[in-house]
């Protein structure tokens, strides 16, 4: 099953295409890290995919084809929007009593169970709590919901180390218990880069990398020789980016898993998620996608 | 001082840590932690591996990331899972007692601090160590080694 599947899916604000030409289908049981510099249309494609905006052009189905936005569909997720909004004069018990009755399915059990762990009082206010509790408790009336499908806009943007470590503790127990998948947005890779094995990079609306970590990370090398050669030698290669010193150059190459002899003082290393990232960055007209055998039949028509 | 209560090691004699700068892939420093237990003498045949929960819970990863060096160290042949209980240690690496080894890293250190007062620093204690290793393997006959289990082949000649 597709947890998520786009296909040519758009949105225009304006004038503006705020995301374009997305075709995307990532199978359930992963942790998704949807990254990208600030206004490459990541909430944009969040909002698309919880249902919270429509779509300009295109198609977006989640868990298994559920159109965006229908009851079926919003039953299985659930969405902690950026900066983890909640009535701050509630307290955490009435937060518990307002989500019990606005959802057909929330686990008040589970909710209060967790809360007492975090040891959050269920009298306390949303606007009394630090920041660390806000998003804890916001994380918790989305877990209670059971969802299948976990999606998080920045999550983790406004939270101390301690308390980004044991958010995301949270979110991995979550997934050990019930198999959740989740989606996580965020400009900084390396709060993901530990726990994410699924990539979609977004660049200036577009999709430029979307694929499991593994195998990104195994058809990606670094080359590294003589300076001189690096132009003829970048000719025979699909290159991602350069970085070129006086008598020295690195080459950050796609290999698709063939490695073809190197000539003669060249050497070849593994790139990390970081390194791949920045480079695809730095290069918005490079792009590693699967091929369109990935995208089903279906969405394609 | 504050000591964190071992909460994952309820059932397991070892604790997991990471190292972020290291650069080694998340799965695999839980595979070599595990090896480096097994070799100390700290987990032994049927021992437990600390839960897949209790692991993600306490360094915020992602579950299918301990699944695969629970997975790496059954194919290594040093552990196997047991439907709805965990993972176990089914081999041994450690080839001494861990008295033994407390009373050969004594005897180790004392050697040390005699290499150390000859005028030896680090990098000529590690090249007399490996030169002198090579040279009893060679004595010993060659093909014998130890920890071949683990797939160690650093400082083979």
């Amino acid at each position: 099953m597709n947890v998520i599947e786009t296909n040519a899916l758009g949105k225009r604000y304006g004038n503006t295409w705020a995301l374009r030409d997305c075709s995307l289908a990532i199978p359930d049981g992963h942790v998704v890290a949807l990254v990208g510099p600030n206004g490459a249309g990541k909430t944009t494609l969040l909002n698309l995919m919880v249902g919270l905006a429509a779509p300009t052009a295109g198609v977006v189905t989640v868990l298994g084809g559920r159109p965006a936005g229908s009851p079926a569909a919003l039953d299985g997720i659930a969405f902690v929007a950026q900066d983890t909004p909640l009535y701050r004069n509630l307290s955490a018990a009435d937060m518990l009593h307002l989500s019990r009755n606005l959802n057909r399915r929330f686990d008040e059990r589970y909710a209060k169970a967790r809360l007492g762990e975090l040891g959050i009082p269920l009298q306390q206010t949303a606007g009394s709590m630090s920041g660390g509790q806000q998003a804890q408790l916001a994380l918790t009336l989305a877990l209670a919901r059971r969802p299948q499908l976990l999606v998080l806009d920045e999550p983790m943007a406004m939270l101390d180390p301690l308390a980004r470590h044991d958010f995301m503790a949270t979110v991995m127990t979550a997934i050990a218990d019930d198999g959740v998948s989740v989606l996580l947005s965020s400009h900084v890779l390396a709060e993901l880069e530990r726990v994410a094995d699924y990539l979609v990079l977004l660049s200036d609306g577009s999709v430029q990398v979307s694929g499991e970590v593994d195998d990104l990370l195994a058809s990606h090398q670094v080359l590294t020789g003589p300076a001189a050669e690096a132009g003829a030698y970048a000719q025979r290669l699909n290159v991602v980016h350069v970085r070129r010193g006086e008598a020295q150059a690195h080459l950050l190459v796609r290999t698709d898993g063939t490695t073809a002899p190197m000539p003669p003082g060249w050497e070849a290393h593994p790139v990390s998620l970081e390194e791949l990232t920045l480079a695809y960055m730095r290069d918005p007209s490079a792009a590693a996608l699967p091929g369109p055998a990935r995208i089903p039949v279906e969405a394609r028509n | 001082m504050t000591i964190d209560k071992v909460t994952s090691g309820l059932g397991s004699p070892i604790e997991f840590r990471l190292d972020p700068a290291s650069g080694v892939p998340t799965h695999l420093q839980l595979v070599q932690q595990v090896e480096h237990a097994m070799r100390l003498g700290y987990l032994k045949p049927g021992d437990q591996l600390p839960k897949v929960r209790d692991a993600v819970a306490s360094l915020a990863i992602n579950p299918n990331t301990v699944l695969k060096a629970y997975r790496e160290l059954e194919i290594k042949g040093l552990a196997t899972g047991r439907p709805g209980q965990g993972t176990f240690i089914t081999a041994t690496l450690s080839q001494a007692t861990l008295p033994e080894l407390t009373r050969l890293r004594r005897s180790l250190l004392g050697w040390l601090a005699t290499a150390d007062a000859a005028g030896l620093d680090e990098d000529g204690i590690v090249a007399l160590f490996t030169s002198g290793l090579r040279d009893f393997r060679e004595r010993r006959g060659g093909g014998e080694r130890q920890g071949a289990a683990s797939g160690e082949t650093e400082g083979v000649a």
